[in-house]
């Protein structure tokens, strides 16, 4: 498996560390329903398929990536800046 | 037709008869409308629950359903170690019921499983976790579980080609279970589905569960690619594939998906009389009986469905074997496989009843549910027959994650940065 960095181009998995599933969101609030919490530290819909998560690439350009990869070929169809996928929801949000 | 039983006698018999007579170990069978109790998924923790069910709880209309063959998933893939060296208290008794059920196997299911008490030797490389093997081992003499500290003198004897002086890891000693050891996986399944075809259970294969049908809140059977199948009880045993089952009836579980790779090499003489584990990385070997070496480490890291894994951690994996035993640098590697783990999020396993009335589930255990399986067909069968968890895991809830109460054995589980 190879990532395609946005900033490094195409680099070996050893390059990169994983941190899971990227649609989890923390909740907004530190006093949100315990039930909130607990969806988003623990739970997962762990698809068979198309997964976006994130990966950091900690030996390149240290960028957080949120990638879309499925989960039973490993082939990726998406890579691209966690930062901008931030800033899209955030833009969404006020819109 | 039930097979025969296994014998001196019936080998004799079969020797004279040039190996005619031999009965097919289990019945193909073709699902019933309808039964007591349908187990999904055919690995070692579904036969074992099946034959449990039957045997000791009296529940004979029991189907297993395996979308593929019996043996295909990890119970066929995993290395083979049973072991019950755990540390918290809602693991050490679990365990050692599993090491016990172990000991007695192949008599109460009439199969040779091939189970060899070996010992398990867990090396450690440093004070701070020579102390950490203390301490467990100390727990497992407690709760009445063999465990005993080897120096380095001790390991040398045992091991003597280690790599003793490794400038950065020199090995100070281990901790070893002599109880513990290795059992041959497929037999395992083979034999438990062997012994509950006996009893009665239809085993079928091919047949993969693709919905679970719920009446009121309650589940009330499964449809198939052979078909609808009624059932007065559905539990589910689906290893690496438990969140997509699951789904099924609605529910959303604490698991990951990953995948674990498992290497073996070319054939050598006997060299290694036990199964060994490097302290200061992630490596573990053992010899199987044809002579090859059997190894493993982590998983691989990412979610994953596809049985196969990375270069990376085959590399992660030959470097802790070099720095632990340089001499089987030259050995050549055979063949490589994967299997699919689901990693709970603490790095424990599932035992319990779910917010569906009628559905059970077990599930989550991550890269160490071989040595379980026994036990785990055990509770699990009390659990379906009884509607209660067997005393020995009555920690492996579904709700302990919102309770706060996870079992954090040895800090893994999928992300363990997560907690
Ligand atoms: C490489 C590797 C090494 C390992 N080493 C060890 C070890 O040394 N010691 C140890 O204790 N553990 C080890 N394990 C872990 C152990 O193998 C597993 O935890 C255990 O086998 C899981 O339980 P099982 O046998 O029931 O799983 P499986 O054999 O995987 O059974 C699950 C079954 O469910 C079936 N299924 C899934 N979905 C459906 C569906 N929709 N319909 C019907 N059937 C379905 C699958 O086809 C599969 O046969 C290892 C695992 C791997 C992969
Ligand atoms: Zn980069």
């Amino acid at each position: 498996m190879r990532l395609n960095c946005p900033c490094c181009g195409p680099r070996g998995l050893e390059e990169f560390t994983y941190r899971g599933d990227a649609t989890v969101r923390r909740p907004e609030s530190p006093t949100a329903p315990a039930q909130d919490w607990v969806d988003y530290v623990y739970l997962r819909d762990n698809p068979a398929g198309p997964h976006r998560e994130l990966w950091y690439h900690g030996a390149g350009c240290r960028s957080w990536l949120v990638v879309t990869r499925d989960t039973r070929t490993h082939a990726i169809s998406d890579v691209v800046r966690a930062v901008d996928v931030a800033r899209a929801d955030k833009e969404g949000a006020g819109s | 037709m039930p097979s025969n039983r296994y014998s001196l006698f019936s080998l004799l018999r079969e020797t004279l008869r040039g190996h005619t007579g031999w009965q097919p170990a289990w019945r193909d069978a073709t699902p019933q409308a309808a039964y007591d109790v349908v187990i999904v998924g055919g690995g070692g923790h579904g036969l074992a629950t099946a034959y449990y069910l039957a045997r000791r709880y009296g529940i004979k209309r029991v189907a297993v359903v395996e979308k593929g063959w019996i043996g295909n998933g990890n119970i066929g893939r995993n290395t083979t170690i049973i072991r019950s060296n755990y540390l918290l208290p809602g693991n050490v008794p679990f365990y050692e019921c599993a090491m016990k059920l172990w000991e007695g196997l192949e008599q109460d299911i009439n199969y040779n499983a091939m189970v060899s008490q070996r010992g398990v030797l867990n090396l450690f490389h440093n004070d701070a976790q020579r102390n950490a093997y203390i301490r467990r081992g100390n727990a497992m003499r407690l709760n009445g579980v063999d465990a005993e500290l080897l120096d380095a003198q001790a390991v040398r004897r045992k091991l003597p080609f280690l790599n003793f002086d490794n400038a950065r890891f020199p090995i100070q000693g281990g901790l070893l279970q002599r109880r513990g050891g290795t059992v041959r996986h497929d037999a395992v399944a083979w034999g438990y589905a062997r012994a509950a075809d006996r009893l009665g259970v239809d085993i079928i294969q091919n047949c993969e569960v693709t919905g679970i049908r719920t009446q009121n809140g309650r589940a009330v059977g499964v449809e198939t690619t052979r078909g609808y199948i009624g059932a007065g009880r559905v539990a589910l045993a689906c290893a690496g594939n438990s969140s997509r089952v699951a789904a099924m009836a609605g529910l959303r579980l604490p698991i990951e998906s990953h995948v674990l790779q498992a290497f073996v090499s070319e054939g050598l003489k006997p060299f290694i009389d036990c199964v060994a584990t490097f302290g200061a990385g992630h490596f573990y070997i053992s010899q199987s009986d044809k002579g090859g070496l059997v190894f493993g480490g982590d998983i691989d890291g990412y979610n994953s469905y596809a049985q196969r894994g990375n270069m990376p951690v085959i590399e992660d994996v030959c470097e802790g074997g070099m720095a632990l035993m340089p001499r089987i640098g030259r050995v050549r590697l055979l063949r490589h496989w994967g299997g699919l783990m689901d990693m709970t999020m603490d790095g424990s396993p599932i035992i319990d009843r779910t917010p569906v009335d009628s559905l059970y589930l077990n599930a989550g255990w991550c890269y160490g549910g071989f040595k379980a399986t026994p036990a785990s067909g055990l509770c699990f069968a009390h659990l379906i027959a009884r509607d209660e968890p067997h005393p020995t895991a009555t920690a492996y809830r579904l709700d302990r994650f919102a309770r706060g109460a996870v079992i954090d054995e040895k800090g893994m589980g999928a992300q363990p940065n997560l907690h």
